[in-house]
């Protein structure tokens, strides 16, 4: 889960990170009155997930409430990449002497919670390791004994911090260790850190992406959700326990197991037709979270068919038909469904699918193929 | 032979008595596999599967009791932790999680510690594995295998499923079956279970079942040139994926700076002269024509 930049700051400023933090507003005159509580020239910035939200207009510098408003008011509202801003964060400006980059992964490779530096801050990662990767340092930290205080001050060494902030380069340096431990976080960066032309080390943004895993023992982190930048459907679809994701295509998919549900997309796609989903239902198929499944695939107007692909093992496959058919009994809109059932019983659900007017198929391959063909052909 | 699991495995199953552990250690027994002891801590001293399994309060005392050499577990992700740690602690050699949902960071140092302590850990988040007419560990279905020399190696659990019962329509039956689980820190690489398949004399061809996220298919294709001479066919999921999402497994997600795709990992495992289908219904094509009988 991706935390807003106001959430990743509140929780570096918890673990002793120097920043200036700021104030959110929903509305413009918010906008105005937390300007004025700064003082001062303030920068509005659209609170949203996506990146370049700088380049799409919204990041914007205001050296008065007045001008904060207006600037509030340009941005609330605006659309960045498809998501629609209704929060912007109005912090103290800054200026700018050096900005560096400052980041902990959880890297598979290595197996550790790695440290990514570079004194290029202010860009993308991805871009500094394309264009220059020689200026990024990656340093595994120890999985058991964590951060210890010679790699703070060798990442410290590394990014040529001023000698006199080098005490508050190992404050930022291990709050963001602790803050990432104790969020139990995927990835927290800082980008950029800068030294400010009065002399102060502050983390300007952040961004923290937590562990969906690790969630449910931090409730405190699961109600920072930002239910505005969620699909209404993927948000139905959690609740219901389901894994869900929604995509532009025309042929609704639901599957048990998510290595499966990927090869039946890639498989709808090889038959010529586009997933409109990628859908993973769990084990067992029982009817109310196969009814579940219905409602959230045709949510979606663009859905012309569903594949419905059951690999059962020793489920049985005569059950796991019934409660498809007393499922899509209780739909309130119907496609044509094409369903495969492999597992204990297989020929036994064909009747009861046939019955109830559902495409039958006997591979994989032909499933991915009649769907296509019960949608109208390609998307 | 084979690897990792086979006749002379006596398995225990921590948390025997819930209600997916029991579920399936029903089927492992009746599948053939040796189970000699489960451990419930606070059951100790009960017994499960209809009086067949007896009951331990920890790992130690059911080792000591039974001689068990291999663990598998099915205790909710909140205490798999602590469940890989205790069969590691209890000398037990192969630990086969199922768990779903084990936070990463507990994952990290329980993956160095049993390494650190010798243990061979298969998962988190894995369907297990099976040692075809010897010994099923984990939850694949007994049904779908036949007892051939193909040794199939993936991070999947219903796809590979997929794959075996397409092997075993085709009469091309398997050695071993090996799940080694979808989340971003696993215990056992494929690259691990590729070397056990290259030095398994039971084991004449292997594939290899991937996803995207992460780099492992890359590294095991660079392996597969170096290592392997034997016949080779190959399937990796999510070539539809969009970036920056998780698809159900905690790692299978293609990164946003366009690491993980399905065509990087299918590229570096052709440039290896490994074959990749574009069905999991290929693969018994692509193993024949790689020479397999």
């Amino acid at each position: 889960m991706k935390l807003q930049e106001y959430r990743s700051k509140e929780i570096l400023a918890r673990h002793g990170v120097p920043l200036l933090a700021g104030q959110t507003a929903t509305t413009p005159e918010e906008a105005r009155a937390a300007a004025a509580r700064t003082g001062g020239p303030v920068v509005v910035k659209a609170q949203v997930l996506v990146g370049g939200r700088g380049k799409a207009g919204g990041v914007k510098l205001a050296q008065t409430p007045d001008e904060a408003e207006e600037k509030a008011r340009e941005i609330i509202g605006l659309d960045i990449k498809g998501t629609t801003v209704k929060t912007v964060l109005v912090a103290p400006a800054a200026d700018i002497d050096h900005e560096y980059y400052l980041g902990l992964i959880l890297d598979r490779a290595s197996k550790a919670v790695t440290v990514i530096a570079s004194a290029e801050g202010g860009v993308e990662i991805e871009e500094t390791a394309r264009t220059n990767p020689d200026a990024i340092l990656r340093l595994p930290l120890h999985p058991l004994i964590g951060l210890q205080e010679h790699e703070t001050r060798r990442i410290g060494f590394f990014l040529g911090i001023p000698a006199e902030l080098r005490k508050d380069f190992a404050t930022t340096m291990r709050g963001l260790y602790a803050a990432f431990v104790a969020s139990d976080a995927d990835l927290a960066e800082i980008n950029p850190l800068v030294v400010t032309t009065d002399g102060r080390l502050l983390s300007l943004d952040a961004k923290i992406v937590l562990d969906d895993s690790a969630l449910p023992r931090h409730p405190d982190l699961e109600a920072m959700r930002d239910l505005n930048e969620e699909e209404p459907s993927e948000i139905a679809a959690r609740e219901a326990g389901i894994s869900f994701i929604k995509l532009d295509g025309s042929i609704g998919c639901m599957v048990n197991g998510a290595g499966l549900a990927m090869t039946t997309m890639d498989l709808v796609k090889l038959a010529g037709g586009e997933p409109a989903n990628f859908l993973d239902i769990g084990g067992g198929a029982k009817a109310d979270k196969v009814t579940a499944a219905f409602r959230i695939i045709l949510d979606d107007p663009n859905v012309k068919a569903i594949l419905i692909n059951i690999f059962g093992g020793i489920t049985r496959g005569d059950e796991v038909a019934r409660g498809i058919v007393e499922a899509r009994s209780n739909l309130e809109r119907d496609v044509p469904m094409v369903v495969r059932i492999v597992g204990t019983n297989a020929e036994e659900a064909k009747p009861i699918l046939a019955e109830a007017n559902l495409i039958t198929a006997d591979s994989l391959d032909d499933a991915a193929a009649k769907a296509v063909a019960a949608a109208g052909g390609g998307a | 032979m084979s690897i990792l699991v086979n006749r002379d495995t006596r398995l225990l199953v921590q948390g025997i008595t819930g209600r997916e552990g029991e579920f399936h250690s029903t089927a492992m027994l009746e599948y053939g596999t040796d189970i000699v002891a489960g451990v419930t801590p606070g059951k100790g001293g009960q017994s499960a599967l209809d009086g067949r399994v007896p009951v331990f309060d920890t790992v130690a005392e059911a080792v000591e009791q039974t001689g068990a050499n291999a663990s598998c577990i099915f205790v909710p992700a909140a205490f798999a932790p602590d469940a890989m740690l205790e069969a590691s602690a209890a000398r037990i050699p192969l630990v086969i999680c199922i768990t779903e949902g084990v936070p990463a960071l507990d994952m990290l140092r329980v993956y160095h510690v049993l390494r650190a302590n010798g243990t061979r850990l298969i998962g988190p988040n894995c369907p297990g594995l099976t040692t075809v007419d010897e010994a099923k560990v984990g939850i694949i279905p007994g049904n779908i295998h036949a007892r051939g020399s193909v040794g199939l190696v993936s991070r999947s659990g219903t796809l590979t499923y997929e794959v075996v019962q397409a092997m075993t329509d085709a009469g091309m039956g398997q050695s071993t079956c090996v799940g080694i689980g979808g989340d971003p820190i696993i215990g056992t690489s494929f690259i691990d279970v590729l070397d056990m398949f290259n030095q398994d004399p039971e084991t004449e061809a292997i594939v290899m079942i991937g996803e995207i996220g992460g780099e492992e298919e890359e590294k095991a294709a660079a392996f597969c040139a170096r290592e392997v001479r034997k016949p080779m066919a190959a399937f990796i999921a999510g070539r539809t994926a969009p970036p920056g999402r998780r698809m159900g497994h905690a790692g299978a997600i293609i990164s946003s700076g366009g690491e993980g795709t399905a065509e990087s990992k299918r590229a570096a495992l052709e440039e290896a002269g490994i074959r990749v289908a574009d069905s999991p219904s290929h693969i018994p094509q692509l193993l024949r024509d790689a020479g397999v009988r």
